[in-house]
C-alpha cells in the first residue's frame, strides 16, 4: 500500500498538469477572445486564481506522495 | 466533559449564527434576477461587468481569503470573538444591500456599492464556518464530535431552505409586482433582526475550553498562516483535506442542491414554482440525515461514510438525471389538446415610435395531466409589421406523480450530500491541532466548496453547450462529467491516503 501511495504521486502530478493544460488552453485563453464580458471575467479569474491553486496543489500533493510524506505514521522534518 | 445542556447552548449559539450567514449569502443568489434589473442593467456594460464580478468573485475568490483572514484571527485572538465579527459583517452587509438605492436613482454607485457589500458577504462566510465548526467540536466530548458538529452542517441546507421560504412568502403576500418593485428588499432587512438575536446569544457564550487552555499556557500560534502553510508536515494535511475530502464534497453538495435545481428549471423547463417546491420538500426531508450520518460517523468512522456517499453519487448521477429528463420530456407524452391565446397590449410610445407588444400563449395538455405553456412576445409596429420574437418562455406543470418522482430523485441526491457533508466538520477539526485549527481547516473547506463546487455551474454549462452543438444525443447529461470526474479523483485520493489515525486534536 505504501508503494501504491508513493507511485500514485506521478499520477497526481500528471493530473495537475493535464488540468492546467485544459484550464489554460480550453477554458482560459479562448474565453479571453470571445468578446463576452462574462467570459472575460471568468477567464481572468480562472487563469490567475483557480488554475494556480488547482495545478499547484495537485502537483505539490503528488510531489509529497512521491517523497513518501503520506507514509503511515510518517513524520517529516 | 460538558453536560448536554451546556453543549446544546453552544450548538444553538453557533448554528443559529451560521444558519443566518448562509441565509444571507443565498438570498442574494435567489434574488439574482430581481437584483440584476435594479442594480446591474445589461444595457450598461460597466454595470454588467460588476454583476459578473459579483457572481464570480464572491463565490470563488473572496471566500478562501475570508478563511485566511478570519482563520488567522481565530487562532490568534480566539474563536468566539472572531465568529462574532463575521456575523456582524455578514448581517450588516446583507441589511445594507436591502437599503441601497437602485441604478435609476444613484447611477453607477448602485452596482459598485452592491458589489462591495457582496464581497464583504463572501469574506464573512469564509471566516464563519471554520469558527463555528471548531467552536462546537472543541466543546464536544471526543466520542460525540460527529453528532454535535453535524448540527453546524445542517445550517447550509436549512439556510437555503429558509431563504427560499422567506422569498416565497414575501412574494405571495405582496404580489409579484409589489415584490419586484420594492418587496425584494424585505428578505434582506429581516436578516438584521436575526443577526442581533444571534449576536446577543453568542456574546454570552464562553471561549472554547480547549483554545482557552492553550492560550493560557502560552501555546497559541503567533503566526498561524506560517504554521499552517509554511510547515510542510501540516501543509500536506491541508492538501490531503482538500483533494481527499472537501473537493469531492464541494461538487456533490453543489450538484445535489444547485445543479439539480438549475437542471429541473432550465433544461427540463419545469415552472419556477414547481422547481422551488420540489427543491424545498427534498431539502426538508433530507436535512435530518445530516445528524444521522454525523452521529453514525462517531460509531463507524468519518471516512467510511464520506467515501461511500461519494461513490454512490459518482455511480448514480447519470441514471438519476436521465430519469429526471425522461420524466419531464413532453416529446414522449401524448398530446390531447392544444389551445392558442393571443393578446395585444395597449400601444407603447418610446422614442416617438408607437409599438404594441403581442403576447401569444400556447397551452398544451397531455394525457398524463402535464401542461406545457409556451409564451411568445412579439413587437407589433404601427404599420402592423411584426418584429421577430424577442422573448419565448416555456414552462411545464407536471402531474402529481411525476412531481413526486422528481422530489424522490432530488431527495436521493440530498442523501449523498448528507453522507459526504454530515461528518466533514468533525473530520476537518480532528485533522489539525488546536493552535492552528481555525486557519488550517477553513482554507481547504472554502477552496473545496467555493472553488471546486462553485465552478460547477460554469463548467457544466460549457460541457452541455458543447455537447448540444455537436448533436450529442445525451447532451443533457454531459454537465455531470465535471462532478463525476472531480468526485472520482477525490474518492481515489481519500480511499488511499486518508488514515483514521490522522487525528491531531489536543484534548
Amino acid at each position: 500500500m505504501e508503494n501504491i501511495k508513493k507511485y500514485l504521486g506521478i499520477v497526481w502530478i500528471a493530473t495537475g498538469l493535464t488540468v492546467g493544460y485544459f484550464n489554460v488552453m480550453i477554458m482560459g485563453l479562448p474565453k479571453l477572445q470571445t468578446g463576452k464580458q462574462e467570459d472575460l471575467v471568468f477567464a481572468i479569474i480562472n487563469l490567475t486564481i483557480l488554475t494556480p491553486i488547482v495545478v499547484g496543489g495537485l502537483v505539490t500533493f503528488g510531489y509529497y506522495a512521491l517523497k513518501n510524506e503520506f507514509k503511515k505514521n510518517g513524520e517529516s522534518k | 466533559m460538558k453536560n448536554k445542556s451546556a453543549i446544546r447552548s453552544v450548538i444553538m449559539a453557533s448554528s443559529v449564527g451560521t444558519l443566518i450567514e448562509w441565509y444571507d449569502f443565498y438570498i442574494f443568489g435567489s434574488l439574482a434576477m430581481v437584483i440584476s434589473t435594479k442594480f446591474f442593467p445589461q444595457s450598461n456594460p460597466t454595470a454588467a461587468f460588476l454583476s459578473t464580478l459579483a457572481t464570480f468573485a464572491a463565490g470563488f475568490v473572496v471566500r478562501p481569503f475570508g478563511a485566511l483572514f478570519f482563520g488567522r484571527l481565530g487562532d490568534m485572538i480566539g474563536r468566539k470573538y472572531t465568529f462574532m465579527a463575521t456575523l456582524l459583517l455578514m448581517g450588516g452587509s446583507t441589511f445594507l444591500i436591502g437599503c441601497v438605492p437602485d441604478y435609476k436613482t444613484i447611477g453607477f454607485f448602485a452596482p459598485l456599492i452592491v458589489l462591495i457589500l457582496r464581497l464583504l458577504q463572501g469574506l464573512a462566510l469564509g471566516g464563519e464556518y471554520g469558527g463555528a465548526a471548531t467552536y462546537v467540536a472543541e466543546h464536544s466530548p471526543k466520542n460525540e464530535r460527529g453528532y454535535w458538529t453535524s448540527w453546524i452542517q445542517t445550517t447550509a441546507t436549512v439556510g437555503l431552505f429558509v431563504s427560499l421560504t422567506v422569498i416565497l412568502i414575501t412574494r405571495k403576500t405582496l404580489g409579484v409586482d409589489e415584490f419586484e418593485n420594492w418587496g425584494w428588499r424585505i428578505p434582506f432587512w429581516i436578516s438584521i433582526i436575526m443577526v442581533i438575536i444571534s449576536f446577543i446569544i453568542r456574546k454570552n457564550m464562553n471561549e472554547s475550553p480547549v483554545y482557552a487552555k492553550i492560550k493560557a499556557e502560552g501555546k497559541s500560534s503567533s503566526n498561524p498562516l506560517k504554521d499552517s502553510f509554511g510547515n510542510r508536515f501540516n501543509f500536506k494535511f491541508v492538501l490531503l483535506a482538500l483533494f481527499g475530502a472537501t473537493m469531492g464534497q464541494g461538487v456533490i453538495w453543489y450538484t445535489g442542491q444547485f445543479y439539480a435545481m438549475s437542471f429541473i428549471g432550465k433544461v427540463c423547463e419545469i415552472s419556477s414554482e414547481q422547481t422551488d417546491t420540489i427543491m424545498a420538500i427534498a431539502l426538508l426531508l433530507g436535512t435530518p440525515l445530516f445528524i444521522v450520518f454525523g452521529k453514525l460517523s462517531d460509531k463507524i468512522g468519518r471516512k467510511k461514510i464520506m467515501m461511500l456517499g461519494m461513490l454512490l453519487a459518482i455511480i448514480s448521477y447519470r441514471p438519476i438525471y436521465n430519469k429526471i429528463y425522461q420524466t419531464t420530456n413532453c416529446e414522449k407524452k401524448v398530446l390531447i389538446t392544444e389551445k392558442i391565446i393571443s393578446k395585444k397590449s395597449d400601444p407603447i410610445v418610446k422614442d416617438k415610435i408607437v409599438d404594441s407588444i403581442r403576447t401569444t400563449v400556447m397551452r398544451m395538455n397531455y394525457s398524463d395531466g402535464t401542461i406545457k405553456t409556451i409564451t411568445a412576445k412579439d413587437t407589433l409596429t404601427l404599420s402592423h409589421e411584426i418584429k421577430p420574437n424577442k422573448e419565448i418562455k416555456k414552462s411545464i406543470e407536471l402531474n402529481r406523480i411525476d412531481y413526486w418522482i422528481l422530489i424522490l430523485l432530488v431527495f436521493i441526491q440530498i442523501i449523498f450530500v448528507t453522507m459526504v457533508y454530515g461528518p466533514i466538520a468533525a473530520f476537518l477539526v480532528e485533522l489539525f491541532p488546536t493552535r492552528i485549527r481555525y486557519t488550517s481547516m477553513s482554507l481547504p473547506y472554502h477552496i473545496g466548496n467555493g472553488i471546486f463546487g462553485g465552478l460547477l455551474p460554469t463548467v457544466a454549462t460549457y460541457l452541455v453547450t458543447t455537447a448540444k452543438t455537436k448533436n450529442n444525443p445525451e447532451w443533457y447529461l454531459n454537465g455531470l462529467w465535471y462532478p463525476i470526474i472531480v468526485g472520482s479523483i477525490c474518492f481515489i485520493i481519500g480511499m488511499i491516503y486518508l488514515d483514521k489515525n490522522d487525528n491531531k486534536i489536543e484534548e
